[in-house]
């Protein structure tokens, strides 16, 4: 009797990686081995023509910390996920609550307010380039209105940056939305009204009623955003090409400029060590908050 | 903003918009205004377009000028053959994995889940510079199916699809093997349709992700019988190729026009999709 439960078992275990076993081998080959040979070409030289590639340790890692350009990409990229993240989700969470309510005309605000999602960052780029142009753009003519000079926006160092984190914002609130409307159709309306008959006033009512019960749905979009904040770089391509003088540069951008512009992988491979382990330091935080939920169910 | 929720309903006709109805309409203008600009641009001889004439003539030579300057039938054709060959590939391995994740113990099981999710954070997007490696020795390089292929396993549909699957009561499954179905009949009679409104979700997240993804089919493709809609869009749009800006408007407006009208029409199941998918 054992022994055919023991039978029944394996084969279990054996359909279980048979099933599972396609999408490993898939995540092994463009997850994991990259991984580990990012990890691994990072310790190496640069291969040239006349040089072969060598082993050199942490040379790249101790090359990268005494480059400034480095320093200034990290910090880029620390400001425009310091912006986007609470900018969209603040927002994201106001459409929602406008989107959710009895507005006339709900459809459209909504389609309004999602429609960025569905853009490629590509075309959001060139929609935006136009607003951003100095003088005849959009931005100029309505600032020029009030008597400002024409500004530059793209092409100094003081605000091309932050014409990025505009578009990005731009393009995430929207798509954050939708996770907080999930959300709140999910708290019932009765608590509203009693709220209401304890005397709490709408703003009484959301600090204390909605944001707290939006929290999980909150730190769900927040690590969205942290992610997004490393990834959404393909308008950096159409709008400023990380510059001036590396002014608006973010480092996916920057990996792809040394790996394919530049050819130095070693480098490009530190680099992308670096934002790995950023990565993992935000997942393991992740997985702690995940396992914690687990546990109260 | 408090006065305009306590307002008696017995005033409703005839009074103002609320301060929440202006701000509301305010943002989603803002928020379209980029989009409107574009099609207002597309429209117009460049010169009218930037002077915002509201007089002048409409035309459609943009759009017949940005036709003729790039292959783009060859670029649709590319983004299609992608997006349906990713789509296809995520189904499979995601819903076989989901399955085995869900139902079938096997050691290690919990361990190995946590590897797939860890793929949540090794973005295909960091690894561009190794992945290029890999496609490349696979021979794969510049092909549709290189640009796929890191996709298709992805861990966001097998923690979809098992989460799905799990919630599907065990009896369902009992009762199809009394009546005879193997491993496979239980997925496909009873998981598989238990869990459409997922597929719908994902299928819907995944195309319009895929349709818009740029930066690693900028990388792994060379020629134009692979490139995508949206690399061909940055190589035409780029600023040094001097296309002046209703060209510019009229091509982004070509290439992101059947996921806007798909989006349009099926404005209400796609949001509603999105919300039932729960993600949870």
């Amino acid at each position: 009797m054992s022994e055919t439960g023991s039978l029944e078992r394996r084969r279990l275990a054996l359909y279980g990686w048979m099933l599972a076993g396609p999408a490993l081998i898939l995540l092994t080959l463009f997850a994991f081995l990259p991984t580990v040979s990012t990890i691994w070409q990072s310790l190496y030289s640069r291969e040239t023509a006349r040089r072969p590639s060598v082993f050199v340790g942490l040379d790249n890692y101790r090359a990268l910390i005494d480059d400034p350009t480095f320093w200034q990409v990290v910090t880029n990229n620390l400001v425009y996920a310091a912006v986007t993240i609470p900018l969209s989700i603040a927002i994201a969470l106001g459409m929602a609550l406008w989107a959710n309510s009895h507005l006339p005309g709900r459809g459209f605000v909504r389609a309004a307010y999602f429609t960025p999602t569905m853009l490629p960052m590509i075309a959001a780029a060139n929609l935006w380039l136009f607003f951003f142009t100095p003088s005849i753009g959009l931005i100029d003519r309505i600032t020029g209105l009030f008597g400002f000079a024409p500004t530059n926006w793209l092409g100094q160092q003081e605000t091309a940056l932050w014409a990025v984190i505009v578009v990005t914002v731009w393009k995430e609130a929207g798509f954050f939305m939708i996770f907080y409307l999930a959300a709140l159709q999910t708290i019932p309306p009765d608590l509203r009204e009693a709220a209401t008959i304890e005397g709490a006033g709408r703003w009484t009512y959301t600090r204390r009623v909605l944001l707290p019960l939006l929290m999980p749905t909150t730190l769900f979009i927040m690590i969205n955003a942290l992610i997004n904040s490393v990834k959404l770089i393909d308008h950096l391509f159409i709008l400023t090409k990380g510059g001036p003088y590396n002014a608006s540069k973010l480092i996916l951008y920057w990996i792809w400029e040394t790996a394919f512009s530049y050819f130095d992988r070693p480098t490009a491979a530190a680099l992308t060590v670096i934002v790995l382990a950023a990565m993992g330091l935000i997942a393991v935080l992740q997985f702690r908050g995940l396992e914690k939920r687990i546990h109260y169910r | 903003m408090v006065a305009s929720t306590s307002r008696p309903a017995t005033s409703r006709s005839l009074v103002l918009p609320s301060l929440d109805a202006i701000g509301a309409w305010v943002l989603a203008l803002v928020w379209i205004a980029p989009l409107v600009f574009a099609v207002w641009a597309a429209f117009h001889t460049p010169r009218a377009a930037l002077a915002f004439d509201i007089s002048a003539p409409l035309t459609f030579d943009n759009f017949v000028a940005a036709w003729r300057a790039a292959p783009w039938p060859r670029f649709f054709l590319n983004t299609m053959m992608l997006v349906t060959s990713i789509l296809a590939g995520q189904l499979v391995l995601c819903t076989l994995a989901g399955y085995a994740f869900a139902r079938f113990p096997f050691r290690g099981r919990e361990v190995v889940f946590y590897l797939v999710l860890l793929q949540l954070f090794i973005l295909p997007e960091v690894l561009i510079v190794e992945n290029y490696v890999i496609v490349s020795r696979l021979g794969l390089f510049d092909t549709i199916l290189g640009i796929g292929l890191p996709y298709m396993a992805s861990a966001f549909g097998i923690f979809l699809l098992r989460q799905a699957f799990k919630s599907v009561p065990r009896e369902l499954e009992e009762a199809a093997r009394v009546e005879g179905c193997g491993w496979v009949g239980v997925l496909w009679r009873v998981y598989v349709p238990a869990a459409r409104p997922v597929y719908l979700a994902y299928a819907l997240v995944s195309v319009a992700t895929h349709w818009n993804n740029f930066l690693w089919p900028l990388v792994i493709t060379n020629s134009v019988s692979t490139r995508p809609l949206t690399v061909g869009l940055s190589l035409f749009g780029a600023p040094e190729s001097g296309v002046n800006i209703a060209v510019i408007s009229a091509a982004t407006l070509m290439t992101i026009a059947p996921l806007l009208i798909a989006f349009l029409i099926f404005q209400r199941q796609f949001i509603q999709a999105f919300l039932r998918a729960g993600i949870r």
